[in-house]
């Protein structure tokens, strides 16, 4: 028996028609969980993640940034320098680029952020794909990390 | 040709139809097909299994943790054996966890685990296993899923009727199976009779750190200890030992340690054994053990050796034992959720016998007595037995329960797994095991409280149930949905080792406490380091100390120079890392020893001593990130009159 074009075009118009009804379900899962639509750094310059807007008082906190400085050295240290370009960037000057939310949010829930956030995502490129790592610190230990930015 | 087409067409449209309503009817989980035996087993790729199974490893001296339905295998725990993969007994922080008075052993045969349990509920804090050939109890934490302490037991000799917990975890207990002079002596074998002694042991449990101690030892009349099982419910306070060999034979048991129409199940009284401790009844008897514990803060473990126990004679201690007759050799000896029934599996025999509780308190309280064996009374068959569960298979070795009342009884001989009533001891369901059934586990089925979903098997022949590998074939076990009134079998699954007893539980009583990883500034360890500031080399002698960090995904110092031949060179790695899931490895070209794989937080050490001049690099075994295959290192090795300096960096510094 040969097939004809036309008997072909059918085969595949159902069996499309079987797919879609199957995988209905699938398909709408697929498309929330490929969800990493990227939003643009002017619309959301304060990244992705539990800090929505964080407005710095106009003075350093000493105590807190030193102690954002003892954190920063355990957790954070192993990648990043304050005085060059290292596995990750020189944080000196980063509120300079950044907002302090996405400082916060960088820290914070990394995965996410390189993922969806823009900027967030070019840094991982420029650094040859290397992980910002979840250090699991605290709210208020990436606040005192910021601080001690500030000092920088 | 047209209708040709048109009829091709009409049929492509009519399977169309049928695969579209099929898989409708599928997704919507109802209809025929949610019967299929292989879906109840199936738990889709993401999706988390209902229950932890943890499978002895027989002579792979481990434990295995698979999901239940799906028989995913999820980790080996190593417990009693090495395992380089994990560097257990390799690394210098877990070697004194498998130091014993014989000195460091890298192997055991692991037999019967046992979860803690409150108010005879299994808790999830804890599990208990067995080394039945070089006696020992490790203690297992549910939270790392790591073994945190070994004791060795002495005047003990195959460890087998071990490792069951009491009903609220007060202790566990660990019974010889074969009974040896105690103490050890220089005698001849023929002088078994009356000069060899059956030791069980009573570990204490703290609560709060789950550590062990030896609180006491009964020496018992030289019988073979099989199994056991605690009392519950209105038992509490009891335990129950199988025995076997009451013949006291020493050679060819296989026929002299099957004369006797009846051995006993041995009805211990903790509590009065508690009693006479307290009024100073014991004697205190020099020995020697070991004592490992792992310790979570400075993640190392030490070995100190214990000298002394408490011994309990019951010839001289009225109402701490009673004997219970029971055909044939029994093997299985357990106890129902209610604590009423003491089921002996007379493992030669086709029956079951099913002792009460009850009964045996009224024919002691009565002094029913049959005679006595070395000084402990022995109860009258006739009085203490509930029931027989009669011609239920061949070969009955072990029994659990369900919540509905029924029993569940592996026959190794005819290779199957029957269902009985307790109390009516009718049989109302059978089914065949692929091949040689040992053991079986209902998860909580050794508790006040079963989870009688799931029924797993334990076989013991694995023939032709998977393809060919060679001689030696992996065990098999096989999974009953146990729901309905009929066990229907669900799943078969290769196993590690060979399994004996498993225990199991409910996820959601384990998955939430599970650790995810070690906090850094809670890491004790004498050779840690915080931060990459602190790494270092430091030399005493021909002593090298190297305090090396990793973090995704590089080591620091990653360039030594200055190691010569001839160095004992330690390698202290802590993993930076704070996350779940980011483990490190290390190994380093021409070590004796295995790589070191370090969890987030922790610090782990291994040993080089380099024998040959040149530059040697090491490397990251377990890939870590992109840039895993950078992480890497090397260390410069000078002859031994070198006066090259120490020196290390990283990137220069």
């Amino acid at each position: 028996m040969k097939l004809t074009n036309s008997t072909t075009t059918l085969l595949t118009l159902l069996f499309s028609v079987f797919l879609i009804t199957c995988n209905g379900e699938a398909n709408k899962q697929t498309a929330s969980a490929s969800d990493k639509e990227v939003t643009s750094a002017e619309e959301n310059p304060d990244g992705i993640g539990p800090v929505k807007e964080l407005i710095l008082p106009p003075t350093i906190d000493e105590e807190l940034a030193q102690r954002g400085g003892e954190i920063f050295l355990n957790k954070c240290s192993a990648c990043h320098k304050t005085d060059k370009r290292f596995i990750g960037p020189n944080p000196t000057g980063i509120l300079e680029r950044r907002t302090p939310a996405w400082v916060m949010n960088m820290i914070l829930n990394p995965e996410e952020m390189v993922q969806k956030d823009p900027v967030a995502r070019q840094l991982l490129i420029e650094y040859n794909g290397a992980p910002m790592a979840n250090q699991n610190l605290t709210e208020e230990e990436a606040r005192a990390v910021l601080e001690y930015f500030r000092t920088l | 040709m047209k209708t040709k087409i048109k009829f091709i067409a009409s049929g492509i449209l009519l399977v169309t139809i049928m695969a579209v309503l099929g898989c409708t009817t599928q997704n919507n989980g109802s209809g025929a097909l949610s019967s299929n035996v292989a879906e109840r087993a199936y738990v889709a790729p993401g999706e988390h299994d209902e229950f932890y199974a943890f499978v002895s490893g027989g002579f792979s001296g481990q434990l295995s943790v698979y999901g239940l339905p799906s028989g995913r295998l999820f980790r080996v725990i190593p417990v009693f054996s090495v395992d380089a993969e994990k560097a257990y007994g390799f690394n210098e922080e877990t070697k004194p966890m498998l130091e014993t008075t014989f000195g460091f052993i890298p192997w055991d045969d692991s037999h019967h685990p046992d979860i803690s349990q409150t108010n005879g509920e299994i808790d999830g804090r804890w599990v208990f296993i067995n080394a039945n050939n070089t006696p020992r109890i490790a203690r297992i934490s549910l939270e790392t899923f790591e073994t945190e302490e070994i004791i060795e037991i002495p005047n003990s000799a195959g460890n087998h009727s071990s490792s069951f917990v009491t009903e609220n975890t007060e202790y566990v207990v660990a019974g010889t199976r074969f009974s040896v002079p105690v103490p050890q002596q220089d005698i001849s074998i023929d002088e078994y009779k009356s000069n060899f002694k059956g030791a069980i042991s009573f570990i204490g449990i703290d609560q709060e750190s789950g550590r062990m101690n030896l609180d006491f030892q009964i020496l018992m009349p030289g019988f073979n200890y099989d199994l056991a099982h605690p009392g519950r419910g209105k038992s509490h306070g009891w335990m129950f030992f199988s025995t076997y060999n009451t013949e006291e034979a020493n050679t060819l048991l296989e026929v002299n340690a099957s004369q006797n129409d009846k051995d006993f199940i041995a009805a211990i009284n903790w509590k009065k054994a508690e009693e006479y401790i307290q009024q100073g009844r014991f004697r205190e008897m020099e020995t020697a053990y070991a004592h490992n514990v792992y310790d979570e803060s400075t993640h190392m473990a030490t070995s100190t050796i214990k000298r002394t126990v408490k011994v309990l004679d019951p010839a001289e201690l009225p109402g701490l034992v009673y004997f219970l007759p029971t055909p044939k050799s029994p093997h299985g000896c357990d106890v129902d959720p209610t604590g009423e029934y003491i089921i002996g599996s007379g493992k030669l025999s086709a029956a079951l016998t099913a002792h009460s509780f009850t009964k045996m308190l009224d024919a002691i309280e009565n002094e029913r007595f049959d005679g006595e064996a070395y000084g402990v009374p022995i109860l009258n068959y006739d009085d203490v037995v509930a029931g027989v569960v009669e011609q239920a298979g061949l070969g009955p070795l072990h029994t659990e329960f369900d919540t509905e009342g029924n029993g569940y009884t592996t026959f190794f001989i005819s290779s199957e797994v029957v269902k009985w009533k307790v109390g009516t001891w009718e049989v109302v369901d059978r089914k065949p095991t692929y091949y040689s059934v040992g053991h079986l586990m209902i998860p909580g089925g050794n508790s006040r409280k079963p989870f009688g979903k799931y029924l797993l098997a334990m076989n013991k022949i694995t023939k032709d149930r998977y393809l060919p590998t060679g001689p030696e074939l992996t065990q098999s076990a096989q999974l009953y949905d146990i729901s309905g009134e009929k066990m229907e079998l669900i799943l078969d699954f290769p196993t590690v080792g060979e399994p004996h007893y498993a225990a199991g539980a409910p996820a959601d009583l384990i998955a939430p406490r599970s650790k995810k990883f070690y906090e850094l500034d809670d890491n004790n360890h004498p050779y840690s380091i915080k931060n990459e500031s602190e790494a270092r080399v430091e030399r005493d002698g021909n002593v090298v100390h190297i305090y090396m960090s990793t973090i995704r995904s590089h080591f620091a110092p990653d360039n030594i120079e200055g190691i010569k031949v001839g160095d004992r060179v330690y390698f202290h790695v802590t993993n930076l890392e704070q996350d779940f899931d980011v483990p490190h490895g290390i190994s380093m070209i021409g070590a004796n020893t295995s790589e070191l794989l370090i969890m987030p937080g922790q610090t782990e050490t291994f040993v080089w001593e380099p024998k040959k001049v040149g530059v040697w690099p090491f490397y990251c075994t377990d890939f870590c990130s992109a840039l895993h295959q950078e992480m890497q290192g090397y260390v410069r090795v000078s002859p031994r009159n070198s006066d090259i300096e120490l020196s290390w960096s990283l990137d220069g510094e």
